[in-house]
């Protein structure tokens, strides 16, 4: 694959609730930005459109009847994905890289506060006829697997909760955060169990907001005045559908997705590449198990190096530097978006408090929620 | 760039049918083992799926893509769903082509599959929340009613009478009696027996609509170097197009559809095609209601406005005809499961240019062929343009 540019980034929000706008003119907020950002006019310079989205969670059937106007993109070739932010760059990347479409826009948003019954609708994702009438709550099956987790890999309570306290630490100086707090692991773990040993502070909760990103090929760069960031690999897989026939201590999937990426870089071992990586915190454990699919530690280790500082702001491998999804909110299929975003702003050396030095290559990777097995990784280069 | 070619390689259908006793997965298997067989290849040499399903609210769950991941062969490989409404069924095959044409994979297995009939007591019902929620929801409106707004004023504009329209929907029905997975082929009806059918919402009746189906289709695409190694008879995909227009439907003239026109003229250029007239030799556009298809032929370029229907009175769109219009019975004649009728239309052109169609094949060797699908709120267009 070549790389891809991100010639322009926009966002709108991130907030617990958005009662002042629809989710069009956040996502208009956030197009207007990554336009000006790129220097470009979308009616004029870009050649395909895509979003990422969900009919239950946005309320409408055939929801991507309703995505061009927002974006500049009416009547011009616009494409919706039933995935993640990362699934629609990994589109975007496809599409410039057939050589048909040279500038292509991406584009997700959460509007969660909108949604009334979030539990009911998640649970939804369940199969109908297996799963669904033992009525499983779709943080019960996050607790199973956390269970499963922590016996496999000998990670304890403590070392999940330090993924709380860091992640929502690093959020009080991120300004698109709004979960950002200050707390111990003692108040993780004095919360109220959520599903056991899963506490309430260990899962992220709904946000609002919208990412859009432009992007491009190298020879069209050329003719924009814009510092690009290079998507350098991209790679998503999905694992077992089926609950019964699962594993649930490791992720296969976001190994398999995490080699992908890694071979169209022709890197073996991203330990000694990788600068930052911003990965799934949906709920805590995920960071710690993500960790050890991603290859960044070895299986087991995760916990061990969270709790040495090896992944905080100052350390060796930081790891969501942004806060996460449990500082920023969970923002659903545009979470693969945001980190992204996140990822080139440090690249750009534009991350304000959160700047790290000497930034050269940065990791994403995002999941797609209980019960799915469906993730993907991209690697980011300046 | 010199752009990577991509063929057909291989194809499948399940029976289109009003209740399939099959979980929406195993369609999903049984058109994706189809197509496997069909080229002699297994999973094993699948490197990524791409899924096209219409609303989730047809088989009533949330993220249907995932839930379908492993009935459609997505198990352990990259996996993703695309969606364009009622055009996803043609779309889905221009997602596979990205995925091969960008150089990232060889080899990809794509899946369109749609079970309306989970949706108690009707289909139909799914289709209330495809409005906008604040200017149309509190119409409630169904999607029956903005086709006869659309068929009304495509009639109005352009004096075309009921009569002449339902030669679309016999025709199509009469080649859907050829092929052995159609719902409602008909060697007998007439167009009598459209008109006399029920007034749904006027203008449009019962026979003018396509049927409420469950069904899938599989295809297999592969790049050029590995197509010329699996197949001596491999169909390329030569041209692709897509446009949505924008979500406000009602400021839109709907006598003509010109999201479908863009669409088409992007597969052309792509193609090279400049002369679509002469230079399709097959073509399969949409029609879940018989108007549409005429619709969507003068959006294709490959009638005047207004005068589509002309194709149907002189002969030129029927199967011996100078362009062949729905060869396989399209929607009207095989059903309308909505993704996967349109996948069907892209497999149909497959087996005409190989000329594999048995009974419904079209005469004189076709080189090549247009599928287009429609959907939204009248403001999609999909295009495929094959040839061998």
């Amino acid at each position: 694959m070549d790389r891809v540019a991100i010639a322009g980034v926009g966002w709108a929000g991130y907030r617990p609730s958005t009662p002042e706008v629809s989710y069009k003119e956040l996502t208009y907020q956030a197009a207007v930005k990554a336009y000006a950002d790129a220097g470009i006019d979308p009616r004029r310079d870009v050649q395909s459109f895509v979003t990422v989205a969900e009919d239950f969670l946005e309320g409408t059937s055939i929801f991507d009847e309703y995505t061009p106007d927002q974006l500049g993109a009416a009547l011009k070739p616009m494409q919706t994905i039933a995935g993640d932010g990362l699934h629609g760059l990994a589109t975007a990347c496809m599409l410039v890289n057939t050589g048909q479409y040279d500038m292509v826009v991406v584009e997700g948003h959460s509007k969660a506060s909108n949604v009334l019954t979030l539990p009911e609708i998640t649970a939804y994702a369940q199969d109908p006829v297996l799963n669904r009438p033992l009525r499983l709550n779709s943080d019960f099956i996050a607790g199973l697997e956390m269970n499963r987790y922590l016996f496999e890999s000998g990670t304890t309570l403590e070392q999940c909760a330090q993924v709380v306290v860091k992640n929502r630490r690093n959020a009080l100086d991120n300004p698109r955060a709004p979960y950002g707090a200050d707390l111990t692991i003692d108040d993780v773990l004095n919360g109220l169990p959520r599903s056991w040993p899963l506490g309430e502070h260990e899962a992220s909760r709904p946000a609002d907001g919208a990412v859009v990103m432009v992007l491009c090929s190298e020879n069209r760069l050329r003719s924009l005045a814009c510092t690009p960031v290079w998507i350098l690999g991209i790679g998503w897989s999905n694992g077992s559908a089926s609950l019964e026939s699962r594993e649930w201590g490791e992720l296969p999937y976001i190994q398999k997705a995490a080699r992908m990426a890694y071979n169209q870089l022709g890197i073996s071992s991203p330990r000694s590449v990788v600068d930052f990586a911003e990965i799934d915190d949906t709920y805590a454990y995920k960071e710690l198990q993500t960790l050890e699919a991603l290859g960044l530690c070895s299986p087991g280790e995760a916990g061990i190096l969270t709790e040495e500082g090896y992944t905080a702001p100052d350390g060796e491998l930081p790891v969501n530097l942004s806060g996460g999804s449990l500082g920023m909110g969970q923002l659903f299929d545009a979470t693969g978006l945001a980190r992204t975003l996140e990822a080139v702003l440090q690249l750009r050396g534009e991350a304000g408090k959160n700047q790290i030095p000497e930034v050269v290559i940065g990791l994403v990777q995002s999941w797609r929620g209980v019960p799915t097995t469906s993730g993907a990784v991209a690697i980011l280069g300046n | 760039m010199g752009m990577r070619k991509v063929a057909v390689i291989g194809a499948g259908m399940t029976k289109f049918v009003r209740r399939a006793l099959e979980t929406p997965k195993e369609l999903a298997w049984q058109a994706s083992h189809m197509a496997l067989q069909s080229c002699e290849l297994t999973m094993d040499d699948i490197e990524a799926v791409c899924l096209g399903t219409a609303p989730d609210s047809f088989d009533g769950i949330h993220m249907n893509g995932e839930y379908l991941s492993d009935g459609s062969g997505g198990w352990n490989k990259p996996y993703m769903r695309s969606y364009v409404g009622g055009g996803t069924g043609v779309f889905v095959p221009i997602q596979g082509w990205y995925h091969v044409a960008s150089g990232l994979f060889d080899v990809v297995l794509v899946v369109a599959e749609e079970k309306m009939s989970s949706y108690y007591p009707h289909a139909q019902a799914a289709f209330l929340t495809i409005f906008d929620h604040t200017t149309e929801r509190p119409l409630k409106p169904n999607l029956l009613w903005i086709f006869a707004l659309e068929m009304n004023r495509y009639m109005t504009t352009y004096g075309i009478s009921k009569e002449d329209i339902a030669r679309v929907s016999v025709q199509h029905k009469r080649n859907a009696a050829h092929h052995p997975a159609a719902l409602l082929g008909d060697a007998e009806i007439t167009v009598e027996d459209v008109l006399k059918s029920e007034v749904l919402a006027w203008p449009v009746q019962r026979l003018d609509v396509s049927p409420v189906s469950d069904g899938a289709v599989a295809i297999v695409l592969a790049a050029e170097h590995v197509a010329k190694r699996l197949t001596d008879k491999p169909v390329w995909i030569e041209g692709v197009g897509w446009h949505l227009d924008t979500s406000y439907w009602t400021n839109r003239d709907l006598a003509y559809p010109r999201y479908v026109e863009y669409a088409a003229r992007m597969a052309y250029e792509m193609a090279g095609i400049r002369e679509p007239r002469k230079e399709i030799h097959i073509a399969e556009p949409y029609d879940p209601f018989d108007y549409k298809a005429l619709h969507h032929l003068e959006g294709l370029q490959l009638a005047e406005r207004g005068q589509a229907v002309q194709m149907y009175i002189d002969g030129t769109a029927g199967r011996n005809g100078d362009l062949p219009i729905c060869p396989s019975g399209g929607l009207l004649g095989v059903g309308n499961p909505i993704a996967a009728a349109g996948l069907m239309k892209v497999a149909e052109l497959f087996w005409q240019l190989r000329g594999e169609a048995g009974e419904r094949q079209v005469p004189g060797r076709p080189r090549r062929g247009l599928a287009q699908a429609w959907g939204d709120l009248m403001q999609v267009g999909t295009v495929v343009i094959m040839g061998r």
